[in-house]
């Protein structure tokens, strides 16, 4: 399975070992790791809650690989995507590509992120001490997928 | 007309609903058609099912509010992604 949505934490070095096993023709492996950050605008987070869409979730994810393995040859992606309850610091996303070079790999890893941004149907509440908000998509999260859409 | 909608993210908190079949005009066209309807519900759906606040999906597609609506489709409506 190239997609999971979890609770759990995933372990980092487990699942690179995962994605390269059994290839030596990999010549680059680049990770992507998201992290709850403690600070949103002047107030401190207490946690945030994540939550996505089952079944149209794995799918965009999924739809995104494919899109990234059209672009780049790719010997191996995985994205693991956690929902719930996390606290600052938890790690919140993986992007992990495999690919023969190292250039593929980077940029096939960040598209990745980037699309998922705009395309996949997760939403995040942020808990503060005084109030709790949902986030929306980012101005500069619309504009990075723009900047792939644009170079197809 | 039947429908299944799902709710998601800020909507799904406030509207205080997860999910919902219902039985719409079958004369309900489009989502912008079908929204409009919901936000008839009252003072709140109408203030957080505005056109601004929300995003929709039919059958797990992502859609504009001009697509159109069939019976059985599973509807869902949901404030802007954040996900990562």
């Amino acid at each position: 399975m190239r997609v999971l949505i979890q609770q759990q934490d995933f372990d980092l070095a487990a699942e690179l070992a995962g994605l390269r096993a059994g290839n030596t023709g990999i010549g680059a492996l680049v990770s992507f790791v998201g992290l709850v950050r403690d600070f949103s605008g002047d107030a401190p987070i207490e946690n945030i809650t994540l939550e996505h869409y089952p079944g149209m979730s794995e799918k965009a994810l999924d739809n995104i690989i494919g899109e990234a393995s059209a672009r780049w040859h790719l010997l191996g992606a995985r994205v693991i995507h956690r929902v719930g309850k996390l606290l600052p610091g938890d790690q919140i996303v993986l992007v992990a590509t495999a690919a023969a070079h190292r250039g593929e790999a980077f940029a096939a890893c960040e598209f990745i992120i980037d699309y998922l941004k705009t395309d996949a149907p997760f939403w995040k509440r942020e808990q503060t001490r005084d109030d709790a908000h949902w986030l929306g998509t980012r101005d500069s999260d619309t504009r990075r997928a723009q900047h792939w859409r644009n170079q197809k | 007309m039947k429908i299944e909608l799902l709710y998601f993210g800020r909507p799904a908190e406030k509207l205080r609903t997860a999910c919902e079949s219902i039985n719409a005009p079958d004369e309900l066209a489009t989502l912008a058609e079908l929204l409009a309807w919901l936000r008839l519900r009252g003072e709140i759906w109408a203030h957080e099912l505005a056109d601004s606040r929300v995003r929709c999906a039919i059958n797990q597609e992502f859609s504009d509010f001009s697509a159109r609506i069939h019976a059985h489709d599973e509807i869902a409506i949901f404030s802007p992604i954040s996900g990562g």
